[in-house]
């Protein structure tokens, strides 16, 4: 797979709960090797898009092909292919609170790769936690020990245990203090550059789009309105564009990315 | 990745007294195959890894080389930039990592546990005595403040301890009063005196069973109920913020729940105990024969007043220990999810356990007070 094709495909997604219509003829690509930002109100479904593109919510109607193969109505046997190649790091880092963070990286490698002995796990975990910024004593604290940041850093040492293509990231620095949310940021950018990763960010944090986003895809009015990158977005007249990024919040972002690039 | 994807391998090539491992195809985790056993496996000394012929590598593949490398102090070559940036990260993430808690020999670990097993025991004892004053004062202070008290929450509490229950507990105590009698019968006939089942079925449930079942019934549906709902309200913060806005959690929460499991449970009590006999005397009618009127004449001969109250002065403490209990051990919730579950199963062991206690001290003292 080459890059500028899609690893991503949604076709006519429909998502509707009870009378609640989420999603309408929703249509979205996210090309190979890029970090497409998904931003939107609240409850214009973005959570609801990325439980349906790793097939944790079966949608109404549409088609969604990750990786070239129709995930839709797959049962998790005949997607264990595709699931190897992704990891996903949920709103409160999901982590197993049974098992250490040292046990829960390991998880996904015992799970897919049965044949790795415990050293090598050891090795692969313990690089993983150093990786995503945990300290190194980190390894076997319990989930409920850890603080939010922490938490979150280790769902995404989880998210990468298998060394994934594709990272699905639910609003990574929702809860973050600024510098940990900048923290947040630089992290995964850089894991996306060593790793060649695309990345698939919800966030409601104007920065991180701007700091890491390649191309930003908006979700409202039940559908994706516009993707592109922040100028191009901006250069768009719809209301809600306009005002998420032209809102005294937006206009602080861009202020900053301004005097960053200002300081060279 | 698909299928024509080449596995790891590697060869050893030497030449001019310097030993090269030459490595191709693709090392990554799902490829990597046997690479690392068999690289633990090379014993001559390595000079050169040559990596110029493979196809890809992931962390997994560079921790890999990564580790040979630093181990034998070969030298890495013929990596594309990209690469030798992955492996730059793999190497700079190469610090000391504490993976599992620290072990302790198992004879200290088990005295460890004994231990503190003691002392948590005696801390929930003087906890829940503490939390047994608490629940005073936070009556004291509703009575003081009448306004403070919440008569919804009380009367949504009535429905879901006793309403709610008296399916489940009718058909429990139907069928103890059935085979409380079935068996009676068979043994006593032995003797001729099947006639006693009737004083056996009327007694027992009245001054025993029908309460303790209650209980126990009450503690598994409730107890367990506000151990986890209160827990959950401590894991998502809720307790803290009704503190903050100046409502008193014990008020709130506590009173509410105790007082209804204190006066739901003698009146389920009673009708256990009305509905055991109501089994029993199905069975006596139809395997002795005996008519339900004379079965209900009967009953009223021999099963004295006070057995009545012994149960319904019963039910009364049985309800308040186990909804303080269920209270307390909600309250104890401090971090996660499990110990919701855990501090659950606790608050009905505890219950139960209280209950049968508390029942032999009963026993006792009844029957010393000459009410037999």
């Amino acid at each position: 797979m080459k890059r500028g094709e899609p690893i991503i495909r949604v076709r006519g997604l429909k998502n509707s709960f009870g009378e609640q219509v989420v999603h309408e003829d929703l249509d979205l690509d996210v090309m190979k090797g890029e970090v497409i930002g998904v931003v939107g109100g609240s409850g214009t479904g973005k959570s609801v898009l990325m439980r349906s593109i790793i097939g944790l919510q079966t949608p109404d109607a549409g088609e969604i092909t990750v990786f070239g193969e129709d995930t839709v109505d797959k049962e998790e046997t005949e997607t264990i292919d595709i699931r190897k190649r992704w990891g996903i790091l949920f709103q409160g880092g999901a982590l197993f609170s049974t098992l250490t963070v040292a046990e829960n990286v390991q998880v996904p490698l015992r799970e897919f790769y049965p044949g790795l002995n415990q050293a090598l796990l050891d090795e692969i975990a313990a690089y993983k936690v150093v990786m995503t910024g945990l300290p190194p004593d980190a390894g076997p604290k319990y989930p409920a020990e850890l603080s939010g940041g922490m938490k979150k850093r280790a769902g995404l040492a989880r998210a990468l245990a298998l060394d994934p293509e594709l990272l699905f990231l639910d609003e990574p620095t929702a809860g973050l203090d600024p510098i940990g949310a900048a923290a947040f940021d630089e992290l995964t950018l850089s894991l996306q550059k060593t790793l060649g990763l695309t990345v698939f960010l919800i966030t409601h944090d104007l920065d991180s789009l701007y700091a890491i986003c390649d191309r930003v895809a908006v979700l409202a009015d039940r559908k994706v309105i516009a993707v592109g990158t922040i100028d191009e977005l901006l250069a768009l007249d719809h209301p809600w564009i306009q005002e998420y990024f032209n809102g005294p919040r937006g206009r602080a972002a861009t202020a900053s990315v301004t005097r960053e690039q200002a300081k060279g | 990745m698909n299928a024509m994807v080449a596995p790891a391998d590697f060869s050893q090539i030497d030449e001019g007294g310097a030993t090269t491992l030459r490595f191709t195809g693709c090392l990554s985790l799902a490829y990597i195959g046997d690479v690392p056993q068999r690289l633990e496996a090379v014993e001559a000394r390595v000079d050169r890894l040559d990596l110029s012929g493979i196809d890809h590598i992931d962390t997994i593949g560079a921790w890999v080389i990564h580790r040979f490398a630093r181990d034998s102090g070969a030298k890495v070559e013929g990596l594309d930039p990209d690469a030798q940036h992955l492996l730059d990260q793999v190497e700079a993430a190469d610090q000391p990592v504490r993976m599992r808690p620290d072990r302790t020999p198992a004879f200290t670990r088990v005295l460890g546990e004994i231990g503190e097993a003691t002392i948590v025991a005696l801390k929930t004892l003087a906890g829940l005595l503490g939390f047994f004053g608490a629940t005073l004062i936070a009556f004291a202070n509703v009575i003081r403040h009448p306004h403070r008290f919440r008569l919804n929450a009380v009367v949504q509490r009535f429905e879901v301890v006793g309403v709610s229950a008296l399916g489940i507990i009718g058909l429990m105590s139907f069928l103890i009063g059935l085979v409380i009698a079935q068996q009676g019968a068979v043994q006593l006939a032995q003797f001729g005196f099947e006639t006693f089942t009737i004083n056996l079925v009327g007694r027992i449930t009245f001054r025993e069973l029908g309460v303790l079942m209650t209980a126990i019934m009450v503690a598994g549906r409730s107890g367990s109920a506000f151990a986890a709902q209160i827990g959950t309200m401590k894991l998502t913060e809720e307790i803290d913020a009704m503190r903050t806005i100046g409502v008193s959690p014990m008020e709130a929460l506590v009173v509410p729940r105790v007082l209804a499991a204190v006066i739901m449970m003698p009146l389920l009590g009673f009708y256990a105990s009305l509905i055991a006999v109501i089994g029993g005397g199905l069975l006596c009618w139809i395997q002795l024969d005996i008519p339900p009127i004379t079965f209900i004449q009967r009953i009223r001969e021999v099963v004295p007043i006070t057995d009545l109250y012994i149960g319904l002065i019963k039910a009364p403490v049985f309800g308040a220990i186990i909804a303080m209990s269920g209270c307390y051990q909600g309250m104890q919730v401090e971090s996660d999810a499990e110990q919701v579950g855990s501090r659950t199963t606790s608050a009905v062991v505890q219950a139960i356990f209280l209950v049968i206690v508390l029942d032999a001290f009963f026993a006792v003292f009844f029957t010393f007070i000459g009410w037999d």
